[in-house]
């Protein structure tokens, strides 16, 4: 039984040590706003962050995750859809088909932590995932909208 | 085996409570009985005022809507559509899905449920507006029969009715069950597009909330009690089947509940979890018969297409006005060139997946569908059971594209892996692997196009072979007129300018003379419907040729259109507003090195784009800004179409710069997104689109402007260092003259 901390709380996981993370998250612990759809991380739908970091979820076993390092999935990362990219999301009506939104999300808010006030390259070079509705021009606006740099 | 428990008609899809306390739960129609039964379940609990409108008491009204969202807007669109009519208060909508089911078990009231080729709206405006206004008419109506006054005396407006004489007001929700009893009204009469206040508007999207917080629930995300999880792989050879499999390997593999042949030519592995069905199947040894295609490739094909560039045989004249092969012969100037485009996959980001539950009684099937009631037609026939003992549970898709509307083959292999584990709800998810392996590719095709110009450079002729794959012939053959395959002439078919509407993808150029015809030539790849499907490799063709023949004039480029395009007013006002913003002539600034145009016409409506971009000294192509513009004639919501051009840019760029899928021994070479790499963020241009609505009808939005942003660019590279691409994607190209 491997431990591991997600949102804050402690949950033990019945699974092989070899499962990535991210079918994890989304079948023993039913948190599927992580989102599969690669499983090599190319797209970044399975975004979560790991101590801060933003990780591609389908490229880290269980077995590596330590008990003690802290999981955020976009199920976490606010109580009520109230992180300034979430709700800049809202504002902007970024998502389209959504699949790949709450990777977005979950890489844009690590960007803002590492990067409060990032610039069209900080933007370019973080946000790598793949969207196939072509949601990127908006994601852009609403990163900075939620850093407060957007130019007028 | 386990046996699924679920209550009769909902049943409250939970997932584990955990950290920071989110519980996921959404509730599923689940048809016990009859369609029929539920549907009258569904109106006790509101009313409903008719198969479009529910209110509930608390003014919640409810627009059901038949076709499907996949992230193009369509949900938002339809809601607007029929709240225009009702006169209610837009922030009391919200939507639900009736199922082809109950849809079937009334008569096909909400009529078809197939959303592709932008016809979501274009197609169902009359009748779902119809149905908003006969619900508003049954609530006037209602409210006059308490008051004891005339309908026609009672005003609705913002969910509220009122009567001026009397003082006497109510809400929809307090009316709603008496006008649920309303005899419906025959005559309707809706409104003048010029009274619209709904329509037309940029209203926020109904389904963005759960979006951003990962509550959203897609069919790869559903959760029944007891479910088990399959994968599934096909004889990656196209037209192969499946010879043997060792499953004895496996079988004691964690999780694994059974290794089951799915017809002919699959094989699944079900399991208590989806990553244990996988790696058990990928574990599982399997001898596939290949069959006649196993030596097949990409460059094989080739050949039989460049043959069926100056071959006879199988050709089919899609357009002709004129004698374009004697005026070519006896020009001044012929210009000659040879263009192709490659194999496609949609690769929607949520991989093909269905949810199934079968009994020897009835069979539900909870997935994302681009057409529903195909989807019941496909689980019924898998299920072995009549239509009316199946329904469909549709839930918004995470992409579609074309993939899942004609091609429902997710859907009959769930059915056919549940039939084999009875009472027994299984959800299969394709890997991405699978997705690249299986698609139902966009066409692969060459043309050879050729232009004569007299000695004032004015276009005397226009001449179009195109040598390639039929869609319909392979997947329609009912739509073959006479064994020719319409559809391949998208954009360049016959056009009567006096009636703008007949044809929708009509071409806009009145050309002197022109012979466009198809040598049809099918590789053993399966076609599909594509976004935007055949326009988007004639508008590189035509769109990339045109700039070739204007510069052989020596005549500008917008210029040489504006000359073909007399006839044409409403193609040149999309054409002059691009060019116009787009600073057309005006010298190029922030290193932007050229320009490109591109005008057509799709779906039936009016697209242009201008792209400006840069070529650095090692030839790495910049993007910097593309120009839009859109005429769809009536624009329902102008924030969505211009996020629709914005995103059929990134798919249609995607495609022409990076993607192309490849044939060796007989199956794809491709197999995830790092050998077929979409656009990204960082390779996105800004994109500025223009909507210009100018009303009187109704065209599509989805796909027509995916088409324009392709040949804009490569007119722009051709413009910016000389070099002309032809051969389609753009990657790895020296773009250098």
């Amino acid at each position: 039984m491997a431990k591991l901390t997600v949102n804050g709380a402690t949950l033990d996981v019945a699974a092989d040590e070899n499962t990535p993370l991210l079918w994890v998250l989304r079948e023993q612990l039913g948190m599927t706003g992580t989102k599969y759809g690669c499983g090599i991380a190319q797209c970044g739908a399975c975004t979560v962050h790991i101590d801060g970091v933003a990780t591609r979820s389908c490229a880290v076993t269980l077995g590596s995750v330590k008990p003690e390092q802290k999981i955020v999935t976009i199920e976490g990362l606010s109580p009520d859809g109230s992180h300034p990219i979430q709700k800049a999301w809202l504002e902007m009506d970024v998502p389209q088909c959504g699949y790949c939104q709450t990777g977005m999300i979950m890489a844009a808010a690590a960007l803002l932590k590492d990067k409060p006030k990032p610039t069209d390259a900080d933007i370019d070079e973080a946000m790598s995932n793949i969207c196939r509705c072509g949601t990127y021009l908006r994601v852009k606006a609403a990163i900075h909208a939620a850093a407060g740099t957007s130019k007028t | 085996m386990t046996k699924a428990t679920v209550s009769r008609r909902t049943f409250l899809a939970t997932s584990a409570a955990v950290a920071g306390g989110m519980t996921l739960g959404f509730h599923v129609p689940f048809l016990a009985g009859s369609a029929a039964a539920e549907s009258a379940e569904s109106a006790a609990a509101a009313p409903e005022i008719n198969a479009w409108v529910v209110i509930k008491p608390d003014d919640t009204v409810v627009v059901r809507i038949a076709r499907s969202e996949m992230g193009q807007g369509t949900l938002t669109g339809l809601a607007q559509l029929v709240a225009e009519e009702l006169e209610c208060d837009w922030s009391k909508v919200t939507t639900e899905y009736p199922t082809p089911g109950q849809s079937l078990a009334r008569n096909r009231v909400w009529g078809d449920f197939g959303t592709g080729g932008s016809r979501g709206i274009r197609t169902s405006h009359d009748y779902v507006r119809k149905g908003g206004a006969a619900a508003r008419e049954m609530l006037k109506a209602a409210a006059a029969a308490e008051w004891g006054v005339p309908a026609s005396e009672i005003m609705a407006a913002n969910s509220v009715l009122s009567h001026k004489a009397s003082g006497k007001t109510a809400t929809y929700g307090a009316m709603a069950a008496a006008a649920s009893k309303i005899e419906p009204p025959k005559d309707i009469k809706l409104k003048d597009p010029k009274d619209w206040k709904i329509i037309g508007k940029s209203v926020p999207r109904l389904d963005t909330a759960d979006k951003v917080t990962g509550k959203q629930v897609y069919g790869i995300d559903l959760k029944l009690p007891g479910m088990l999880n399959a994968a599934v792989k096909e004889c990656p050879v196209f037209g192969g089947k499946l010879a043997s499999m060792d499953d004895a390997k496996v079988k004691a593999m964690p999780g694994v509940k059974a290794v089951v042949k799915v017809g002919e030519t699959g094989v699944a592995v079900v399991a208590d979890t989806w990553w244990q069905a996988k790696t058990a199947l990928d574990a599982l040894p399997i001898v596939w018969d290949e069959g006649p295609n196993k030596s097949a490739s990409t460059a094989k094909f080739a050949e039989v297409l460049r043959e069926g560039l100056i071959s006879d045989k199988d050709v089919f004249v899609g357009n002709k006005n004129g004698d374009a092969l004697a005026a070519i012969e006896s020009a001044a100037v012929k210009v000659e060139a040879i263009y192709s485009t490659p194999h496609q996959n949609h690769a929607t980001l949520e991989p093909m997946n269905a949810t199934a539950l079968w009994t020897a009684d009835k069979c539900r099937v909870w997935c994302p569908t681009q057409n529903g009631e195909a989807s019941l037609a496909a689980a019924a026939s898998a299920a072995e059971l009549p239509q009316d003992k199946c329904d469909i549970i549709k839930v918004h898709l995470g992409g579609g594209f074309g993939r899942r509307g004609a091609f429902q083959d997710y859907v009959t292999q769930a059915v056919r892996i549940a039939k084999q584990m009875p009472g027994v709800p299984v959800k299969l998810v394709w890997s991405r692997e699978e997705d690249m392996a299986q698609g139902r590719y966009h066409p692969v095709t060459m043309a050879k196009l050729t232009g004569a110009l007299d000695d004032k450079g004015n276009l005397t002729a226009f001449r179009m072979r195109i040598s390639g794959q039929s869609i319909l012939k392979s997947v329609r053959p009912e739509g073959l007129v006479n064994g020719m395959d319409p559809a391949v002439f998208q954009g360049i078919a016959k056009d009567d300018p006096e009636k703008p509407t007949a044809n929708e993808h009509g071409t806009v150029y009145a050309f002197p003379n022109l012979l466009v015809d198809h040598a049809m030539r099918n590789p053993h790849v399966p076609p599909g419907f594509w976004r935007g499907v055949n326009v988007n490799q004639i508008a590189i063709y035509v769109e990339s040729f045109i700039d070739e023949l204007a510069a052989a004039a020596k005549v500008d480029a917008l210029e040489f259109r504006r000359r073909l395009l007399g006839n044409q007013p409403k193609a040149r006002a999309v054409l002059d507003a691009v060019a116009e913003k787009g600073g057309w002539g005006k010298p190029m600034t922030d290193g932007v090195m050229g320009r490109g145009l591109a005008v057509v016409r799709s779906y039936g409506s009016y697209t242009a784009a201008l792209a400006e971009v840069s070529v650095s000294t090692k030839g790495k192509l910049k993007v910097h800004r593309i120009v839009a513009a859109t005429d769809p004639g009536y624009g329902v919501n102008p924030q969505q179409i211009a996020m629709q051009v914005e995103g059929s840019f990134v798919y249609g760029l995607g495609a022409a710069l990076n993607q192309e899928i490849t044939i060796k021994d007989g199956r794809v070479e491709q197999t995830n997104f790092d050998t077929y790499q979409p656009l990204r963020l960082a390779e996105m241009p800004k994109v500025e689109t223009i909507v210009m609505p100018s009303g009187g009808w109704w065209g599509g939005v989805g796909e027509p402007t995916i088409a324009v942003a392709p040949p804009a660019v490569l007119n722009a590279i051709a413009n910016a260092t000389g070099k002309r691409i032809r051969q389609l994607p753009v990657k790895d190209q020296n773009l250098k003259a």
